[in-house]
């Protein structure tokens, strides 16, 4: 059993990093194992913003093989190198704990798949996010405790998903953490409630066309088997429509992107979601008291219905 | 039908056809005992008045908080209780074995008025999944949606969402009546085993996979039939119920109940004839 939750703010921006912890701590006891943010900022748009991390959180209940931090240091030497080599500018870097980094990059091709590939073939570094305006923040523990101690709840922007996790087929850590970066997609992310099936027969599929799965996940696959989709020209909306038919297993999940929010609940409906919609904005989650974290005075909320997708634009 | 006012107690048991003749299968004949009586009286319930009248603001209690102050009104003999701001929460109102007006002015969580056994409750909000699960005897009305497995395993009751509800609604029912003003999802009426739904508007995929026996009745379109969920005649008699139903329920008072149609399990899979605890109620 695990938490979701996400809002999307249409017409203007809030202070969406702390509106999600409200959310997802609301949601505490569907799993605190981990809890990850993937926050829409208010940006530019000119230059990439890279989440990584060069190490796992081996704090109390983790499940990862404890490192020498004298290792981090060299991993992020090599990122540097990597970088510069690939003639990405750091711009601006921030390192709020020894495993987990934030660069603001200056960079100017649109392929990010060589870019993550170069920089991932770095053992034990992996990229959370990258895009112009997203920012994947997960860690172990529950919301308030991600959220202190990364400092997000003053980060004002359009939209967030997020998720509390409880482990129940691979290990706690971070790489396990939802969300997932929607890989090589700028600014795509997701986050799952639920179990698929037919993991391993998709992964197999996935990995032969290129596709990089960086856990044993099983939400991992939602957001690289939709990445392939868009690969291939399907729309966010389309490559939706298709995992009903090609994920099989229950579930509910959302998927972000630059300037929109979606939600799809396989045909069974077995994985729950309440969803409240008006004009400026839309807030959803596995339960109804998720949404009244934001939300306290009496609304109209839906459960909606199995086999049901929906996107919404900023 | 003897005239029940003046007949006695076993006589009226029979004459309210409080038995089953199963005549297809084995044969058998089973008659209620009104000595029973006293298997249905809860230890712990309160003589209430429903004239008295208190309000009770949840906003700072947990679930076991606000049931434990309800069951102390009760107590004190107040028979009608509104409760302010439950917001959300899970588990409000469990357990209620005794007649009671109460009142939600907002929104429930998961499992809200579960496992009750007499009270009358109006919602004027929307209620998670489960509501009303388990629920034995009384009459539950939501002003607006409802989640999933509304009314799972109900055995009696009016069970009324005036408007949509999620997948598996009546999931597992054994008797009551759930009647749904808007539309219903998937698996609507699975393993039902006794009881009756009204679908006003549209339901999902898979109505009544795997009935056991009971009725659904649906005034919308229908995605799909279940494994041995199939068409039945609508008769006069069930016009005229679906009408009562209805207008008790406040609920589409004018809507054309001839066009609705009627889904009954295809099959006789067991015997599921035996009176529930509440029917058995009726006759005391």
């Amino acid at each position: 059993m695990c938490g979701i939750a996400g809002l999307i703010h249409r017409g203007k921006s809030s202070n969406v990093g702390s509106e999600l912890q409200g959310m997802l701590q609301a949601l505490k006891h569907r799993g605190e194992d981990s809890t990850g943010y993937a926050l829409y900022g208010d940006t530019d748009g000119k230059n990439f913003i890279m989440r990584f991390k060069v190490g796992e959180n081996v704090g109390e209940g983790s499940s990862s093989v404890m490192e020498d931090v004298s290792v981090y240091d060299e991993r992020k030497k090599i990122v540097d190198q990597y970088l510069a080599e690939m003639g990405a500018k750091v711009l601006k870097e921030e390192r709020t704990l020894p495993y987990s980094l934030r660069y603001e990059i200056s960079y100017d091709k649109k392929d990010l798949l060589d870019f993550s590939q170069k920089i991932e073939s770095i053992p034990g570094v992996e990229i959370l996010s990258m895009g112009k305006s997203l920012e994947v923040i997960k860690d172990l523990g529950n919301a308030k405790a991600v959220c202190d101690r990364y400092s997000l709840d003053k980060l004002v922007g359009t939209h967030a998903i997020g998720h509390a996790r409880m482990a129940t087929e691979s290990g706690v850590d971070i790489k396990s953490a939802h969300p997932f970066w929607g890989y090589p997609f700028s600014d795509v992310s997701v986050v799952h409630n639920g179990q698929l099936t037919n993991y391993w027969n998709n992964r197999r599929a996935l990995e032969n066309k290129g596709m990089r799965f960086m856990s044993e996940c099983d939400s991992e696959l939602i957001a690289v088997y939709i990445a392939q989709k868009m690969r291939e020209g399907a729309s966010l909306e389309e490559g939706m429509k298709d995992s009903l038919l090609g994920l099989d297993g229950v579930f509910t999940y959302f998927v972000a992107t630059k300037d929109s929010l979606g939600m799809a609940k396989d045909t069974m409906a077995a994985k729950p979601l309440v969803l409240y919609e008006s004009d400026d904005l839309v807030a959803m989650g596995s339960e109804e008291i998720a949404i009244r974290s934001v939300l306290p005075q009496e609304i109209d909320t839906y459960d909606p219905f199995d086999g049901e997708v929906k996107v919404w634009q900023i | 039908m003897a005239n029940l006012k003046t007949s006695e107690k076993k006589s009226k048991a029979q004459s309210m056809g409080m038995h089953t003749e199963v005549l297809t299968g084995r044969t058998q004949q089973k008659f209620f005992n009104p000595d029973e009586a006293e298997n249905f009286y809860y230890f712990g319930t309160y003589d209430v008045d429903f004239n008295k009248r208190t309000d009770l603001d949840v906003k700072d209690m947990s679930a076991p908080e606000a049931n434990k102050e309800i069951d102390n009104l009760m107590s004190q003999g107040y028979g009608t209780i509104v409760i302010k701001n439950p917001q959300g929460k899970h588990s409000l109102g469990v357990g209620i074995l005794n007649k009671l007006n109460l009142i939600f002015e907002g929104s429930l969580g998961y499992f809200g008025m579960g496992s009750c056994d007499g009270p009358t409750v109006r919602i004027n909000g929307r209620v998670g999944w489960s509501c009303a699960e388990n629920l034995m005897a009384g009459k539950v009305v939501i002003e607006k949606n409802a989640g999933s497995c509304f009314g799972a395993a109900i055995r009696g009751g009016d069970l009324i969402c005036k408007g949509s509800v999620g997948a598996r609604t009546g999931i597992d029912m054994k008797g009551g009546t759930i009647i749904i003003g808007g539309d219903a999802g998937a698996f609507t009426g699975f393993m039902m085993q006794r009881g009756r739904i009204i679908i006003l508007g549209d339901v999902g995929i898979n109505l009544g996979d795997s009935m056991y026996d009971g009725t659904i009745f649906v005034g919308g379109s229908i995605g799909s039939y279940g494994s041995d969920a199939v068409d039945s005649e609508l008769t006069k008699s069930d016009q005229e119920w679906l009408k009562r139903k209805l207008k008790v329920a406040e609920i589409g008072e004018n809507f054309d109940v001839s066009k609705m149609k009627k889904i009954v399990a295809g099959k006789k899979l067991w015997n599921y004839d035996n009176l529930e605890p509440t029917e058995k109620k009726g006759a005391i």
